[in-house]
């Protein structure tokens, strides 16, 4: 409601450096994954998403009872896999927890040959670890783990 | 020819003026009272950190005993808040630990507190009794080991809601043998597991104990131990209420309860079997506090602790109670104050549990003493809202949050303007208010027009121009903090009200119509004010003047610019240097 342009900022991509497994809800936007498709370089989110009308932080549920109480599964494929694995997102503090029992959920070491992708609220998919995670696990609808190529 | 009363009298007669307002209502009489008053204040309250600063308020009182400090703004609750933006109780810390060695009590809410900052809590203050952090973050366990260690005198550790770091559960046994002081202890939040034993040990040597909240991981089976070790305890918030059925085990909880006669507040009750919760039947008459909103548990096993609790004044709920479980609330707690109910699952549109306008009516019907109120429910209707306000003239808190933004009365498909404007019209002596809804600048002319009492209002996706943002701050003259999301209040209004501002203790705006040259011009006629934008976009000097700001942050204070910003913070008006010390 405030500028149109900011809803294409959220879904564009930049192209950078494997990150070194920080979590992506830090002001510099550190790289958790490797990024698997290119763009331009967009500006950073503003964790606002006017297109879908997903607003972040509504409704106003404090990050406390969210955790402790609300149950947010999402489904998440796995590229080879055989059958899909339910995660819930409310459980999770932030990105660094959440990849780290993502990566336990298949039994994936350190070599990182995946990356997490999700299906967020427009059906398109997006890379994990761009938004801040509170908008992260209210946009999400679900996950595939992509082997990179 | 004037008289003054001796300097002890005087000083007698304020030590009994414990309010800081009334306080600062004597300190305004003349330049001898102030003088009196300020070296005998010993409680300061300060609602936010940036209105003014630590060498201020040091340099006016020095003998301060205790200290309360907010920081961020309400809606960091919602994560609206960029991590980074400023709430560090560091400086504060420093300041008192240079000038005030007696202090003993420390409280503070939605500020950053370093486990730097704990380690000079516990080592500075020789006296240090209390200390209550509410909803804080930025420090971890080595902290709170710290702060176990060394104070000898502490009597409430209380951590509501913090974000905290956690390393080990080592910490609580850093607690001395010889500590035996404590009288409240708070882990609620905490997620990792204490050792039991010291746990057990601590609460056998603290004869004072009497508020005792424990997290999680503390299983069910322990309990009764702990409870028959401290039997005089008021304020006892379980662990997880869960634990194979075993009557053995069902037998020595509900004896432990039993033997709790002085057991007034209960809460934890996380992952709740619905078998063991008969075992708190024993104290349930005595109860005038009860929080359920972690009991994933559906209605009747809530009826059946509820229906017992006739003696209840505040009740914290999920909304797995239901309308039936709230009529049962209407007609056994006749001495209810305040009712909280929470979403079970928030994010989804349908409906997974059977609450709606209906219950809350019921309880505003049935429990004349009701006071406070907040409820998140999927429906509301504008002849629900008349009802409740004509039942209860006597509300001093109501607070709605109807899922769906911008949702309307549901039978009518009307705006929810009336029925708010009859809560704000009939209840005259409220005094926080927030809403949701389809709501039109109507409703704020009726704020405007009949909400004289009212001191902190929450808007969200609500009116229709500026004209709604004039009337709130035009009319509401008791007006000291107001937030509003996502609505399209923009220039004409702040500017037009700019001097009421000065009256208010913040404003807060995010997206919304405000831009960045109306925040610069009110910065810069405003030196009593902070204009803070909140942005986080990159390029934002190349942004035109008219460009709308993502979230703006006004607040009163004599403390001038802050010097603690992160980049995405910017004090407008202002000149870059100019630090104002208006006093």
């Amino acid at each position: 409601m405030a500028t149109e342009g900011l809803g294409l900022e959220i879904t564009e991509l930049r192209l950078g450096l494997p990150g070194g497994g920080g979590g992506g809800e830090k002001k510099e936007k550190k790289r958790v994954f490797f990024d698997i498709l290119g763009g331009d370089d967009g500006g950073g989110g503003d964790g606002k998403n006017g297109n879908t009308g997903v607003a972040v932080g509504w409704p106003p549920v404090c990050s406390y009872r969210k955790r402790a109480i609300i149950k947010m599964y999402v489904k998440v494929s796995m590229d080879g896999a055989p059958f899909l694995r339910k995660i819930d997102m409310s459980g999770f503090k932030g990105y660094s927890d959440f990849v780290r029992a993502l990566e336990n959920l298949f039994g994936l070491g350190d070599e990182c040959e995946y990356t997490p992708i999700y299906e967020d609220e427009d059906g398109d998919w997006m890379l994990v670890g761009d938004v801040p995670w509170e908008m992260f696990t209210e946009t999400c609808k679900r996950l595939r783990m992509k082997k990179r190529v | 020819m004037t008289y003054s009363f001796p300097e002890e009298v005087l000083e007698h007669v304020f030590s009994f003026l414990t309010s800081q307002n009334d306080r600062n209502a004597a300190s305004l009489v003349c330049r001898t009272w102030y003088e009196m008053e300020r070296w005998c204040r010993k409680r300061i309250f300060v609602g936010n950190c940036y209105a003014v600063n630590p060498r201020v308020l040091i340099r006016r009182f020095p003998e301060v005993k205790a200290v309360e400090l907010k920081g961020k703004p309400h809606f960091a609750d919602f994560n609206l808040v960029p991590e980074g933006w400023g709430g560090f109780v560091y400086p504060w810390i420093v300041e008192f630990a240079r000038v005030y060695p007696w202090l003993e009590e420390i409280r503070l809410k939605r500020m950053v507190v370093t486990d730097e900052c704990l380690e000079i809590v516990s080592k500075a203050f020789r006296n240090f009794k209390v200390l209550i952090l509410s909803s804080c973050e930025g420090f971890s366990t080595d902290g709170l080991a710290a702060v176990a260690a060394n104070c000898r005198n502490l009597r409430v550790l209380d951590l509501r809601e913090c974000e905290v770091e956690e390393l080990s559960g080592h910490w609580l046994s850093h607690f001395p043998d010889s500590f035996t002081s404590l009288e409240s202890l708070n882990i609620a939040c905490l997620s990792l597991e204490v050792s039991f034993s010291a746990l057990e040990r601590l609460v056998s040597r603290s004869p004072n104990l009497k508020t005792l909240r424990l997290n999680r991981t503390v299983p069910l089976e322990k309990i009764s131990k702990l409870l028959q070790r401290a039997p005089q305890l008021a304020d006892f918030g379980t662990g997880a209420y869960s634990a194979e059925i075993r009557p053995d085990v069902y037998s020595s909880l509900q004896e432990a309860f039993s033997g709790c006669k002085k057991l007034k507040s209960l809460s934890g009750f996380w992952d709740v079997v619905p078998a063991y919760l008969p075992a708190v039947f024993p104290v349930c008459s005595q109860l005038t506090y009860l929080n359920l909103s972690y009991a994933t548990t559906q209605s009747p096993d809530l009826i059946k602790v509820i229906s017992q609790c006739h003696n209840l004044q505040r009740l914290v709920v999920l909304d797995y109670i239901e309308d039936m479980g709230l009529d049962t609330v209407a007609v056994t707690c006749k001495d209810l104050r305040e009712l909280v109910v929470f979403p079970s699952d928030p994010f989804v549109a349908d409906a997974n549990v059977l609450l709606t306008e209906e219950g809350l009516v019921s309880v505003s019907q049935g429990c004349s003493k009701l006071q406070s109120v907040l409820y998140f429910c999927r429906q509301m209707s504008n002849s629900a809202l008349i009802s409740i306000s004509k039942n209860r003239p006597n509300l001093t808190c109501f607070r709605l949050c109807i899922l769906e933004p911008r949702a309307p009365d549901y039978l009518t498909f009307e705006p929810l303007d009336v029925g708010f404007g009859s809560i704000v019209e009939n209840c005259k002596e409220l005094t926080r208010l927030s809403m949701s809804g389809l709501l039109t600048d109507r409703v704020f002319e009726y704020i405007g027009k009949h909400a004289k009492k009212l001191d902190m209002l929450s808007v969200a996706f609500a009116g229709d121009s500026d004209l709604g943002l004039h009337h709130v701050l035009s009319g509401c003259e008791s007006l000291r903090k107001l937030e509003i999301r996502d609505c399209p209040f923009g220039d004409k209004a702040l500017l037009a009200n700019a001097s009421k501002l000065l009256t208010m203790r913040s404003l807060w705006m995010s997206s919304c119509f405000v831009s960045f040259g109306a925040c610069k011009l009110l910065g810069q006629k405003m030196p009593g004010l902070n204009v803070e934008v909140i942005d986080e976009r990159e390029n934002l000097n190349l942004l035109p003047e008219n460009a709308p700001v993502e979230k703006v942050y006004i607040y009163r204070t004599v403390s001038g610019q802050r010097l603690d910003m992160p980049d995405f913070v910017r004090i407008m008006g202002k000149d870059k240097n100019g630090v104002y010390n208006l006093l």
